[in-house]
């Protein structure tokens, strides 16, 4: 099986180009081998976590609702913790997610710090009806406008409502889909936790 | 032969130098990140011809997908794996099979981004450029080329994009080159930073390349178009919009004809703690913008020509959405969203909030161009249509009042009522009557205690015309923030033809944990959107069971 795998006919006439070829392939095996051997050993030898670890928020422009264009890489709550929530108008658990945070959110910001950012999904059908929205039900929130979806693509975000909890280094140590009533007292127990230092499942 | 002598000296090469960099291999690794999300949605189909399930020989359909990123610094590169085995009901034919569809690599330096590869971007408003996805709606027009950000100083973005389109798993016939320039005053202008005025100007064009050999007509092979936009905005008011041109492009949409195309948007909104007004004005003249000539549908467009009417995700109102023509229309919306504060007289103890919407859709006015020539004539200029006059035949109409209070600790309630006109010859293309329907949403939340809540949403349509009235039922119960469980029936009760007065019937489970979702339902669906289990999201009709799996890494 592994002659008809590297294409070689064990019936051909000339032996001697079909063991030059084994050689070869062999050669090959050996050096990767030890190439991933070396890579292995440099990954222990290595403290931190390195490719499967804490994810940082990617670099994104998007604008707000006075028309400013910002960075995603750049948002920063002085070392406390940050909420970001995925939403969009038409979206009825999303709208219910951030109305019942709304009821708590300066108890929430006076314990904790937290600052929610709440980036919208609403493409140019909706992003108009977004500024009346948020201020039509009194939001406190930052409202980032991601008309064409670049930082939810970027977020790993598929449906919404996908809400994500940042530490105070700026690395995403927790995330959740879908919307329930008593699904904000899950949330605030995983931000104090953060807003502790301490590390988060 | 000398490709493996090359391959082997490459390897032993990074082995070498790996060994001698120890460091290096550690900063490396230690700025490397993976992430990726992943979806399947599959389904086990049932015969129903009653509600018009098409028949599937292959008893159980799936699409699903994996996105890989790779990020390091300033380096990422990724890709998307897509599977449809077959592709479920609804979706185009095309998606079949296995590939990847979508692959590329960025690279930041100096102010510039670069992407070689798949990408998706939008010029302003998206009226002459918008590359975009969503899985659920089976629609993907990445750019596969390349794809420019250049900011040369603060407040200044320069794009450039060059390439084909993604037409399922093949490239569009005709290639794509643009730019966008963007400037935003008051960042190019320090001292105008922290005024109140905020003023932002931009410009974009585009142009298509496809090759072609009418022999009657000559058919206009390159076909350019540019746009300019402008938003301000100055305390609590704020007005953009956005003008767009394109030259001639005769096309299967417009059947065939030589008349250049327009878009113009604008919108405006004065909002401030407590309350917003919003106002928005589309007027389209010929702005279908394909990479080929004969496409159909919503394939291969290059632009994005937004529906500026309300979007509801209750599944009665939600049955006669608007659909956009790009041929001709003008549609305008107005919307004011309000509350009474917690605590006040009329905002009772968590506030009261109203919405109010209405958005009407007409066609263009389109005259002869001259006495012989009937309008849209193939090969003619086609017709002639005044800026400022708005076509007599309305499109659709729709009129929402929304009212949500939460009334205790346990109770909370939204009403709506919505008014549909939906003008079935336009929007579907077959000779049938208006629609005209009235529709009535209860949506009502009990919270048993910290964890446990039911929902339940009653609706109640009713028209004469169509398949006639619906009523709606469901209850949800969720155990948060990892359980739901829902029961609903969609009943046409109304449906002039008595055998097709139909129960929809639904049940579904869902398991939230993380950034992971399973959710098995079963029943018969009807087209539209559906809200179950906290999210939102577009199915075709059919009767089975259904498994979604989503999950973020």
């Amino acid at each position: 099986m592994l002659t008809t795998l590297l294409g070689i006919n064990i019936f051909a006439p000339n032996y001697i180009n079909l063991s030059i070829k084994i050689m070869k392939t062999i050669f090959l095996s050996i050096s990767l081998f030890f190439l991933s051997l070396s890579l292995l050993f440099a990954q222990e030898n290595n403290q931190a976590n390195g490719v499967l670890g804490l994810k940082k928020i990617p670099s994104v422009e998007l604008k707000t609702l006075d028309g400013k264009t910002i960075n995603t890489a750049d948002i920063s709550n002085n070392g406390k913790p940050i909420i970001i929530s995925f939403w969009a108008t038409w979206c009825k658990p999303c709208v219910n997610e951030l109305t019942t945070i709304a009821d708590v959110y300066p108890d929430w910001q006076k314990e904790t710090g937290v600052k929610l950012i709440a980036v919208s999904i609403d493409d140019m059908k909706t992003s108009g009806n977004v500024k009346t929205t948020v201020n039509g039900k009194n939001w406190d929130y930052e409202v980032l406008l991601d008309v064409n979806s670049e930082f939810k693509r970027a977020m790993n975000v598929n449906l919404v409502p996908h809400t994500f909890v940042i530490n105070g280094n700026g690395e995403i140590v927790w995330q959740h889909t879908s919307f329930s009533q008593g699904s904000e007292l899950t949330l605030i127990d995983i931000v104090r936790k953060v807003a502790k230092g301490e590390k988060v499942n | 032969m000398k490709h493996r002598y090359f391959l082997l000296f490459v390897v032993l090469c990074l082995f070498f130098s790996i060994n001698l960099n120890a460091q290096v291999v550690d900063k490396f690794l230690q700025n490397s990140h993976i992430s990726g999300d992943f979806e399947f949605d599959g389904m086990y189909y049932n015969k129903d011809s009653l509600i018009g399930a098409p028949d599937v020989p292959q008893k159980a359909l799936m699409n699903s997908f994996v996105n890989v990123n790779y990020t390091n610094g300033p380096f990422a590169a990724g890709f998307r794996f897509e599977n449809y085995l077959y592709g479920l009901e609804g979706y185009d034919p095309r998606y079949k099979g296995v590939g990847v569809p979508y692959k590329y690599i960025t690279f930041e330096k100096d102010k510039f981004t670069v992407t070689v590869g798949n990408s998706y971007d939008q010029f302003g408003s998206g009226l002459i450029y918008r590359s975009w996805q969503d899985f659920s709606l089976g629609y993907d027009n990445s750019l596969n080329g390349l794809n420019v950000k250049f900011r040369p100083w603060k407040g200044i973005t320069l794009k450039g994009i060059w390439g084909l389109q993604r037409f399922y798993f093949a490239l569009s016939p005709g290639v794509i080159r643009g730019g966008d320039a963007e400037f935003s005053i008051n960042d190019i202008f320090t001292k105008l930073n922290n005024k109140n005025l905020r003023v932002t100007v931009g410009g974009s064009f585009v142009s298509k390349y496809q090759d072609a050999s009418d022999p009657v007509y000559t058919l206009p092979k390159n076909v350019g178009s540019y746009a300019g936009r402008a938003s301000i905005s100055y305390k609590n008011f704020s007005i953009n919009g956005e003008y767009a041109h394109k030259i001639n492009d005769p096309s299967a949409i417009n059947n065939r004809i030589y008349k250049p195309g327009e878009a113009t948007l604008i919108q405006a909104t004065y909002a401030k703690k407590g309350m917003g007004f919003y106002l928005a004005a589309i007027r389209t003249d010929n702005m279908s913008y394909k990479t080929d000539r004969d496409a159909s549908g919503s394939d291969l467009n290059i632009n994005y020509i937004p529906a500026i009417t309300k979007q509801t995700t209750y599944s009665l109102p939600a049955m006669y959405p608007y659909a956009t023509q790009p041929n001709g229309e003008f549609g305008v919306q107005a919307q004011t969203i309000f509350s009474f504060k917690r605590k006040s007289a009329l905002g009772g103890k968590y506030g009261t909030f109203f919405s109010i919407t209405y958005s009407q859709y007409n066609n263009i006015d389109k005259q002869k161009i001259n006495d012989v020539t009937p309008i849209d004539s193939t090969g003619t200029l086609g017709y002639k249509s005044d800026f400022f006059k708005i076509g007599k035949e309305v499109n659709y109409q729709n009129f929402n009042i929304e009212f949500s209070k939460k009334f205790t600790h346990t109770f909370k309630m939204i009403l709506s009522y919505f008014y549909i006109n939906y003008n079935t010859k336009v929007i579907e293309g077959h000779d049938q009557p208006n629609i005209y329907s009235h529709t009535g949403v209860a949506d009502l939340t009990f919270n048993i205690n910290e964890k446990n809540s039911i929902r339940t949403e009653l609706q109640y349509m009713y028209t004469t015309q169509g398949d006639g009235s619906w009523a709606y039922a469901m209850v949800e119960y969720t155990i948060a923030p990892k359980w739901f469980f829902s029961l609903s029936d969609q009943y046409n009760y109304g449906n002039p033809v008595t055998a097709k007065q139909i129960h929809y019937f639904g049940v579904a489970t869902t398991y939230a944990i993380g950034s992971t979702r399973i959710s098995l339902n079963y029943g018969r669906q009807r087209a539209g959107i559906f809200c179950v289990g906290g999210v939102c999201r577009f199915v075709p009709a059919a009767n089975g069971l259904t498994l979604t799996l989503t999950s973020s890494f």
